[in-house]
C-alpha cells in the first residue's frame, strides 16, 4: 500500500500543480458561482448582444441573458454530467471485468465480446445514434457516454484480475470458503484498484469532451438550459457583435479539460505509467 | 464443455501456413465483417429504442391518424423490426441507403443517396487534407522533440501538444474563429459554398477546419512518436551507430527512423480512425457542407433512415480503417507474420 504522500507526488512536478489550481478553481466556481449571479440564469435582463458594462460585467446574450450569470450556473452540468457518466463507467466496467476475469466459463467469452463491438463503434456515432433513438436528454447522454467508457475499463480490469486471482492470498480466501463475492470485493478488487484508477483523469477529459460535444451539437441538454458548451452553439451567430459570450465559456471548457488532463498525465508520471499511448476517447 | 487454456494444450506439429499473411488478412477482415454485421443490428435497435415509432416522431405535433398511417404504410412501419432489418441491410449491400425521413412530413421524397452523394466528396477533402498535413508535421516533430529531450524547444513541444489533445474540437473551432475570422478578419468564419460547387474551388474555406482537426489529431501523433522514437534511440544499435562515428543526423534519419517508423505507422492509421469523430464536430462548428453535418441535423429531427444508413457507412470506414491499421503493422514487422494469435 502506498502511503498518502506518495500518492500526492504527482503534486510536486510544476505542470501537475498547475492543473491540480486551476482544477480546484473551476471546482470552486461551479460549487459557489451560482450563489453569486447578480441575475437568474434564465431571465431576460437586457437588450440582446451587449457588450460588457457596469450592469453586465461580460455582457448579454442572443436573447438579453446576463452572460456573468449563465457562466457562474453554466459550469454544473459539464462537471457534475462528466462525473456521473466516468462514475457509472466505473461501475460497470469495473464489474463486468472482475467477473469475466475470475469466471472460468463461457460467461468470460460472451461478455468480452460483447465489449469488443461496443469498441467497434466510433464513441461519438455510438451518442448520436442514441439520441436518434431515445432522444436528446441529460439521462440518454450520460448512459451514452458510460457505455462508451465501459469497454476499456472492463477490458483493464478482466486482465488485472486474471493476474490476481491466482495468486496465494486469494487460493487462500477461496479455500477458506469465502464467497465468490467477497472474494471479488475484498481480495481482488484491492489489490487492483492502483491499476484499475490509473487512467481516471484521461477517461473524465474523455467524458467531458464528449459530454461537451453532444451539448454543442444540441442533441443534449436542452435551452434554456445554461451549460457552457450550449452556450457557445446558441450565441455562435452574434460572434461578431459581442464576442465574450462565446469566448468566456470556450476559454473555461478548454481550461477545465486542460487542468484536467495535466493532473491525470503527471499522476501516470508518478505511478511510472505513460500516457503518451492512451487516447482520450472521441 | 470445459476448456483448457491454450497454452496447456500440446501441439506436437505446428501445421506452418504457406501463407500465413494472407491467412492473417483473410482472418482480419472476416472478423470485421462479423463485427460490422452485430454494429448494423446495433445501429438499427439504437435508433428505434424510443417507444412510438419513427412516423410520430417526424411528423410531431401535427400528427393526424390518417397522415401517420400513410406515413407508417410509405416506411414500412406495420411490417415487424426484423423484416425491416433484412430489408435495410440486403438493401444496404445493394447499394439502396433507403428513403431519407426528413422530406416525408411535406411530401417531398428523397433518398438518403441523393441527399449525401454532394457531399462524400467535401468530407473526403476535408480528411485528405488534414491527413497530408498530419503525418509529415507528427514524424517531423515528433522526431525532433526526441532528438532534443530534455531541452526546452522538447518541452515547449511536449507541453504544448499535451493542452491541446484535451480540447474538444469545437472549442478549438470556436477559439479559432475568434482570432482568425472575428478578430484578425483573415479567414472565413463559415464554410459557405455555392450549391452544386465543390469546396476545392474555395480552398480558403478549408484552412480553419483542417486546422481544427489537425490540433487534436496532431498533438496525440507527435506524443507518440516522441515516445517511440526515445524507445529506438535507447537502443544498442543506436548506440553502436554513434560509436562508429556517424553523424547524429544520420544515425537518426538512417538507423533510429526507420525501425521508429512501425509503431508510428498504426499509431499514424488509428489517429486517422479517430478523425472520424472530430469531422463530425467541426463540419457542424464550421457549417462545413460534408456528410457529418448533414448526420447532425438528420439526428436532431431523428430523420433515423438517414443516421441508419450514413451511421452504418462510418462504421464501415472505421473498422476498416483499424484492420488496415492491424494489417500494416504485420507487413511492417515480418516476425508478427508467423506469430499465432
Amino acid at each position: 500500500m502506498t502511503t498518502l504522500a506518495a500518492r500526492l507526488r504527482f503534486a510536486r512536478t510544476g505542470s501537475g500543480r498547475v492543473g491540480l489550481a486551476v482544477a480546484a478553481l473551476l471546482v470552486v466556481l461551479v460549487a459557489f458561482g451560482p450563489f453569486f449571479a447578480p441575475h437568474s440564469p434564465s431571465a431576460i435582463a437586457g437588450i440582446p448582444f451587449q457588450r460588457p458594462s457596469g450592469e453586465f460585467l461580460l455582457g448579454t446574450d442572443s436573447l438579453g441573458r446576463d452572460v456573468l450569470s449563465r457562466i457562474l450556473w453554466g459550469g454544473r452540468s459539464v462537471i457534475g454530467l462528466s462525473l456521473l457518466a466516468t462514475a457509472l463507467a466505473y461501475a460497470v466496467g469495473t464489474t463486468i471485468g472482475l467477473v469475466a476475469g475470475y469466471s472460468r466459463t463461457l460467461v468470460d467469452p460472451v461478455l468480452m465480446r460483447g465489449v469488443d463491438v461496443l469498441l467497434a463503434f466510433p464513441p461519438l456515432l455510438f451518442l448520436l445514434v442514441l439520441a436518434t433513438g431515445a432522444g436528446h436528454s441529460k439521462v440518454a447522454l450520460v448512459l451514452g457516454v458510460a457505455a462508451v467508457n465501459f469497454p476499456s475499463i472492463a477490458r483493464i480490469v478482466r486482465a488485472a484480475t486474471q493476474t490476481v486471482s491466482v495468486r496465494g492470498y486469494v487460493e487462500a480466501a477461496i479455500a477458506r470458503g469465502e464467497r465468490t463475492r467477497s472474494v471479488l470485493g475484498r481480495e481482488i478488487l484491492p489489490n487492483i484498484l492502483g491499476t484499475v484508477l490509473a487512467d481516471i483523469g484521461l477517461r473524465l477529459t474523455g467524458s467531458i469532451i464528449l459530454i461537451a460535444s453532444v451539448n454543442f451539437l444540441g442533441l443534449g441538454l436542452q435551452p434554456p438550459a445554461a451549460d457552457w458548451a450550449l452556450m457557445i452553439s446558441e450565441n455562435r451567430g452574434g460572434l461578431t457583435l459581442q464576442p465574450w459570450m462565446v469566448a468566456v465559456p470556450a476559454l473555461l471548457i478548454a481550461s477545465l479539460t486542460i487542468a484536467v488532463n495535466l493532473v491525470a498525465d503527471a499522476v501516470a508520471r508518478s505511478l511510472g505509467t505513460s500516457t503518451e499511448l492512451k487516447r482520450v476517447a472521441r | 464443455m470445459a476448456e483448457l487454456a491454450p497454452e496447456l494444450l500440446a501441439e506436437p506439429v505446428r501445421t506452418r501456413w504457406r501463407y500465413p499473411v494472407a491467412r492473417f488478412v483473410a482472418r482480419r477482415v472476416a472478423a470485421g465483417v462479423a463485427t460490422l454485421f452485430v454494429v448494423s443490428i446495433l445501429l438499427f435497435v439504437g435508433t428505434e429504442v424510443l417507444p412510438g415509432d419513427v412516423a410520430t416522431a417526424i411528423l410531431g405535433r401535427n400528427s393526424t391518424p390518417q397522415g401517420l398511417a400513410a406515413l407508417r404504410r410509405e416506411l414500412h412501419l406495420e411490417q415487424p423490426a426484423p423484416t425491416r432489418y433484412w430489408n435495410w441491410l440486403s438493401g444496404f449491400v445493394q447499394g439502396d441507403l433507403g428513403t431519407s425521413a426528413t422530406g416525408q412530413a411535406t411530401g417531398t421524397k428523397t433518398t438518403v443517396s441523393a441527399r449525401i452523394s454532394g457531399r462524400v466528396g467535401n468530407t473526403v477533402a476535408l480528411a485528405l487534407l488534414t491527413i497530408a498535413f498530419l503525418v509529415p508535421l507528427s514524424i517531423g516533430l515528433g522526431v525532433l522533440s526526441a532528438t532534443k529531450v530534455g531541452r526546452p524547444l522538447d518541452h515547449g513541444i511536449t507541453l504544448t501538444s499535451l493542452a491541446v489533445i484535451s480540447l474538444p474540437e469545437f472549442v478549438t473551432g470556436t477559439l479559432l474563429i475568434l482570432l482568425f475570422a472575428v478578430w484578425l478578419g483573415l479567414l472565413p468564419g463559415v464554410s459557405i459554398i455555392p450549391i452544386g460547387k465543390s469546396v476545392l474551388s474555395q480552398p480558403r474555406i478549408l484552412v480553419l477546419p483542417v486546422m481544427t482537426l489537425l490540433a487534436a489529431s496532431l498533438a496525440q501523433t507527435i506524443r507518440m512518436v516522441r515516445a517511440s522514437m526515445l524507445e529506438v534511440l535507447r537502443s544498442d544499435y543506436i548506440e553502436w551507430a554513434r560509436l562508429a562515428g556517424f553523424r547524429e543526423r544520420r544515425v537518426v534519419l538512417r538507423y533510429a527512423l526507420r525501425n521508429g517508423l512501425a509503431p508510428t505507422v498504426q499509431v499514424l492509421t488509428l489517429n486517422i480512425q479517430w478523425l472520424v469523430g472530430g469531422i463530425i464536430v467541426t463540419e457542424y462548428v464550421f457549417g462545413y457542407p460534408g456528410l457529418g453535418q448533414a448526420l447532425v441535423q438528420a439526428v436532431s429531427v431523428r430523420d433515423v433512415p438517414f443516421v441508419q444508413s450514413v451511421g452504418l457507412l462510418i462504421a464501415i470506414v472505421y473498422i476498416s480503417l483499424n484492420i488496415v491499421a492491424d494489417l500494416l503493422v504485420v507487413f511492417l514487422v515480418p516476425k508478427l507474420r508467423t506469430a499465432q494469435r
